[in-house]
């Protein structure tokens, strides 16, 4: 693929003038890092804050009567739990119970959701959500050209954002948002994130997205040693990861069911959507496999796809691994076989070649004090 | 652009070799340490491990990536910069002097033939970019 294949956010030339480093992520031309580089982006999230492109994201508006039953329908999570200004996280199941894609449910009003879905998987979302549509009154509209969206993230995001908006951000609860505006410019503030950090996503007219970029850059206090830094996606990977904290495509995909990922909070079995009788049917016979958190004891570090050994056999695969930057270890997600998933197991990891020690923990590795 | 010290010859797996009678100092350049980002962990030989030129000796770990790193000349280790264990980032502080990584004492100084010069190597920077 050429680089004039790929797809652009309305950043693009702020990343570049940033001295970013582009890569084709999922069809997307996207800064992996910054001069700063990934660790110092990933500190600087975690002590003060970080701000991200996630542009790319992809959104779909689904307005009707029956949006609530059509994206319960379709949905594990139970969107009448949500008040209006309320959002939660939750998964496009298939039949068998396997994942379409995860994703943010926003619910502005009982007639009007807001669904954000990953970039990489958005128009095979757009494809199933819509061929489901049936009897349900609900108009669907692909929404990703209509945003942009920016992520401030880390312990300051508040206090800097607070001084762009005259929205009180402080009445924001987590995994709520507001309709108000940024440096004058229209935006739905979110009070989410992928980095296990405080901070908000705001969704804005993407022809104002360099606006609000560099508004926050410079709010931030960019260029100062303990100012806001722009992080890429390689630091994006590891805040998620060290929050444990799940990749589509890694910990869910069209092979695994949110059950075996650990994600049993997000599938309310007792409402009825597509696959929750195979998600029932695992529930109670128990998965195969489980998603845990592992540490090296070795020096040495798993990566993505290694295999997990146990006494010389294999019991699983890496799904996510990297050096953690803030816990300054050596950490990973992967899936074992039940009986082997308990906390403090030493399982072996497959480093091309040589098998070295690692101990099964608890997931979050890391949880910011609150 | 990327520093390439005037002195030394380089590999196109962007190893840096210094030579002082029959021993090979190598490490990898500063084209390499900028490509990789953040290094975070090396391995590299035991003293006395004996290599073809060519060979994997090592890996270099990034945040994001490993990288094998290859050794441009055959011979037998006889030195390796332990200190790298302990503080890898050297390898992007410091590419050409304190992140030094093995020292080969060659079989065969005729392989250094094939090796760049800072000139040849800087053009060849180019043409991989383009």
């Amino acid at each position: 693929m050429t680089d004039q294949d790929l797809k652009q956010t309305p950043l693009n030339a702020a990343h570049r003038e940033l001295g970013g480093r582009m890569v084709d992520f999922e069809g997307w031309d996207m800064p992996v890092q910054y001069p700063a580089g990934t660790i110092a982006e990933h500190l600087r999230t975690r002590e003060h804050c970080g701000l991200f492109d996630v542009s790319h994201m992809g959104e779909i508006h689904v307005v009707g009567p029956d949006a609530i039953p059509f994206v319960n329908h379709l949905t594990t999570n139970d969107v009448t739990n949500l008040v209006d200004g309320q959002a939660h996280y939750s998964a496009l199941t298939y039949e068998s119970g396997t994942v379409v894609d995860d994703l943010l449910v926003y619910r502005f009003r009982p007639e009007r959701l807001f669904l954000v879905v990953n970039a990489g998987t958005q128009d095979k979302d757009w494809d199933w959500i819509y061929s489901h549509r049936g009897d349900f009154d609900v108009d669907l509209s692909k929404a990703s050209d209509e945003y942009c969206q920016i992520a401030i993230q880390g312990p300051k995001a508040e206090s800097i954002l607070q001084t762009l908006t005259d929205t009180d951000l402080s009445s924001i609860k987590y995994y709520h948002f507001a309709e108000g505006e940024v440096d004058g410019v229209p935006s739905i503030i979110s009070r989410t994130g992928y980095t296990g950090e405080d901070g908000f996503e705001v969704y804005a007219d993407p022809r104002k997205a360099r606006q609000l970029w560099d508004t926050m850059l410079a709010a931030g206090g960019y260029g100062s040693d303990t100012g806001i830094l722009p992080c890429g996606l390689a630091a994006r990977n590891t805040l998620r990861l060290e929050s444990g904290m799940s990749l589509y495509g890694h910990e869910l995909s069209d092979k695994i069911t949110p059950i075996e990922a650990n994600l049993g909070w997000i599938c309310k079995l007792k409402t009825d959507f597509i696959g929750c009788e195979a998600l029932r049917d695992l529930k109670e016979k128990g998965p195969d496999r489980k998603l845990i958190g592992f540490e090296m004891v070795d020096r040495g570090i798993a990566r993505d796809g290694f295999d997990i050994y146990n006494g010389g056999r294999k019991v699983g695969v890496v799904t996510s691994a990297s050096p953690a930057p803030y816990l300054k270890k050596n950490i990973g997600l992967g899936f074992v076989s039940p009986e082997l998933a308990g906390t403090g197991n030493e399982i072996e990891i497959d480093v091309r070649g040589r098998m070295l020690k690692a101990q099964i923990v608890p997931t979050p590795f890391y949880k910011r004090e609150r | 652009m990327a520093n390439i010290p005037e002195e030394l010859r380089y590999s196109k797996d962007h190893e840096w070799v210094q030579v002082e009678g029959e021993i090979a100092t190598i490490g990898i350049t500063d084209y390499a340490q900028e490509s990789l980002g953040d290094v975070v962990f090396v391995e590299l030989p035991n003293e006395g491990d004996n290599f073809n030129a060519h060979d994997a000796f090592g890996s270099v770990e990034s945040v994001k990536a490993v990288s094998e790193i290859f050794t441009p000349v055959g011979g037998e280790v006889v030195g390796t910069n332990e200190d790298l264990n302990d503080t890898p980032e050297v390898v992007n502080d410091d590419p050409y002097g304190d992140a030094w990584m093995v020292k080969v004492k060659m079989n065969n100084p005729g392989e250094l033939d094939g090796l760049l010069s800072a000139e040849e190597y800087e053009e060849y920077l180019k043409s991989e970019e383009d």
